[in-house]
Order: structure tokens, then sequence, then C-alpha cells
């Protein structure tokens, strides 16, 4: 059985390194997927069209904006569905503290961390904030935002860690950022354009053109997306890190 | 394209994938797992894709690791096969 496992793998591992060659080769500006008439137009027209230099961010945010819109809300709903399998019902938490760890065992960890975790969020911040100019955006910013709760959870325990980020607080905020998504998408819609049609927003914005509308809009986009992402990501950790007890460190 | 850079890369990656699969480990596998993500994210970094490669670095190699590993603690630390 080993044996013909390996035959198979090999000969479809051959099949599609034989395919590779037929490929355009690297950076051809002359490729199928660089030459088509709506690739030239992204890259020609985002710029003038958004005023957003990073046509990534441009593409994902504005132009797939309703394709961004689901991803958060699959990452939404993964984070809903762990909550759900692993979660369970609480018990009565009266006053009871969280366990201290002995701060002197791991003192240079701690230390580091305290060091460490406010530059982290300070460049999640930024990278969420500057998204549209340079690489980054809401998933990443608001990963590296989540991990720096992580990282403190890691670091210290638990629970020190859900003092600051509860998970009752962590679904408001996943909930929340996918309502600002959705509702950007719908102010859009109440004054009178389609879903996600963010120019039209200069009638709300002062001192700003449809196009740098479009560019706003993105960041607010992009805050929501942060938004989800973080706290489902500090979230699906808790959960899976402690079986859903809340409890204990790693 | 630097092609030594992409060699060393690209033979890393197969090894990286061969010792995931082989170790039994569980705990050592999460870790070589995020070791190809970083890998992936640096052959990403070397297309101009920077997007991307912030995503797999942040997303593949951070995030994704760490949950395995949180995951391997509530279970046997050894794979059965």
């Amino acid at each position: 059985m080993k044996a013909l496992s390996l035959i198979v793998v090999l000969f479809t591992g051959s099949l599609l390194l034989s395919v590779v060659s037929l490929f355009p080769v690297w950076g051809n500006p002359h490729s199928p997927a660089n030459a088509n008439p709506i690739s030239q137009f992204y890259i020609n027209e985002t710029e003038e069209l958004t005023g957003v230099p990073n046509l990534v961010t441009a593409v994902l945010a504005d132009f797939r904006g309703f394709d961004t819109l689901f991803e958060t809300v699959v990452i939404f709903s993964a984070g809903l569905a762990v909550f759900s399998i692993l979660g369970r019902p609480k018990r009565k938490r009266g006053d009871e503290k969280p366990e201290e760890d002995d701060p002197s065992e791991n003192l240079i960890v701690i230390q580091t961390c305290r060091l460490v975790i406010p530059i982290m969020q300070l460049f999640a911040l930024y990278v969420i904030a500057h998204g549209h100019h340079s690489p980054g955006g809401g998933f990443q910013g608001g990963v590296i935002l989540g991990s720096s709760f992580i990282l403190w959870a890691i670091a210290r325990n638990l629970p020190t860690a859900l003092q600051r980020l509860s998970s009752r607080k962590t679904m408001i905020l996943a909930c929340a950022g996918v309502l600002i998504y959705a509702g950007i998408g719908v102010i859009c819609q109440a004054l009178g354009e389609n879903f996600l049609d963010y120019h039209i927003l200069h009638y709300l914005l002062p001192a700003t053109d449809a196009i740098m509308a479009r560019s706003h809009a993105m960041l607010g986009v992009e805050i929501g997306v942060a938004f989800t992402v973080s706290s489902i990501m500090f979230g699906l950790y808790a959960y899976l890190s402690s079986q859903g007890r809340e409890e204990g460190g790693l | 394209m630097i092609w030594p850079f992409d060699l060393v890369i690209l033979l890393l990656l197969v090894v990286a994938a061969v010792i995931a699969l082989r170790v039994r480990d569980l705990l050592a596998a999460s870790v070589v797992f995020g070791t190809y993500s970083f890998l992936i994210c640096l052959l990403w970094a070397q297309m101009e894709a920077v997007d991307v490669a912030f995503t797999e670095a942040a997303v593949g190699a951070g995030v994704s690791a760490v949950f395995l590993v949180a995951t391997v603690f509530n279970t046997r630390r050894n794979s059965s096969d």
C-alpha cells in the first residue's frame, strides 16, 4: 500500500512539475494575467479613481469590497463556531481572583513582554491606518494586535490576559467590526448609491471630494476588519488553549 | 529574481515539509510548520508580493503556529502513526 501511494505521489508530482514549464515567466508583462484589459484598468486607473497608491488594498477594500466583507464574516463565523463548540456555562465567579503566578519566576519574560507589547500594538495600529499607502491593512494589523494579547496570555496566564480583554468584550468587538464594515455599505445605500459604493460618502465627510471619500472609506473598512480579526484571534487562542474553561496558562 | 536565494529557500521548504510530515512529536511538527510558513513568506517577499508576504508572516508563521501549539497541549503529544 505504501509503495502504491508513493508511485501515485511521484507520478502526480512529476506531472505537475512538467506543466510548470508551460507557465508564463515570472514578471512577464505580456502574460495573460498582466495583459488582460481588466488588470490593465486596475494598474493604470486605481490611483486616479481612488487616490490610493497601494492597488492591492484598493482592489481588496474598494473594487472587490463585497469579497472582503464576506471574508470578514468567514473569520467571524469561524470564531463563533469555536466559541459555541468549546464554550461551556460559566462557573460562578464570585470574588475569586485570577491565580497569581510568582512574578520572580519568569521575571525576564514578563519584563520583555512589557517592553515589546506596546511596540507591537503601535505597529499594528500603523499597519491598519497606513494600509492603503504601504503593505498591510486590516487583516495583517488585526492579527498583530490580537497576537499582542496572545503574547501576554502566554507570558503570564490566561486569566491575566482575559482581565484586559474578556471573552464577552471579544464577542462585542467582533460584532462591532462586521457592523462597521456593513454599516459603511448601508450608509452608501442610504445616500442612494450601490452597497459599498464609497464615492457618495463625500456628502457626509467634510472637505473631501468623491475620490478622497473612497480613500477614507477604505480606512473605515480596514478598521472594521481589524476589530473583528484581532478580537477573534485572541478569542480563538483563549478557547483553544484552555478547552473553553478560560483558565490556566499554556 | 535571485536564483541562489530561491534555490536555498526551495530546498529548505522541501526539507521542512518532509520533517513536518515525518516527525512523531506533534509539538515539533507544529513548530516546523511555522518554519515552512516563514520560508514561503520569504519567497513571496522575494517575488515582490509584499502584501501576501505580510499576511503569510502574520497569519501563517505567527498566529496559526500558536493555535497549533495551543491545541497540541490539549491533546496527546505524540501521533500514533
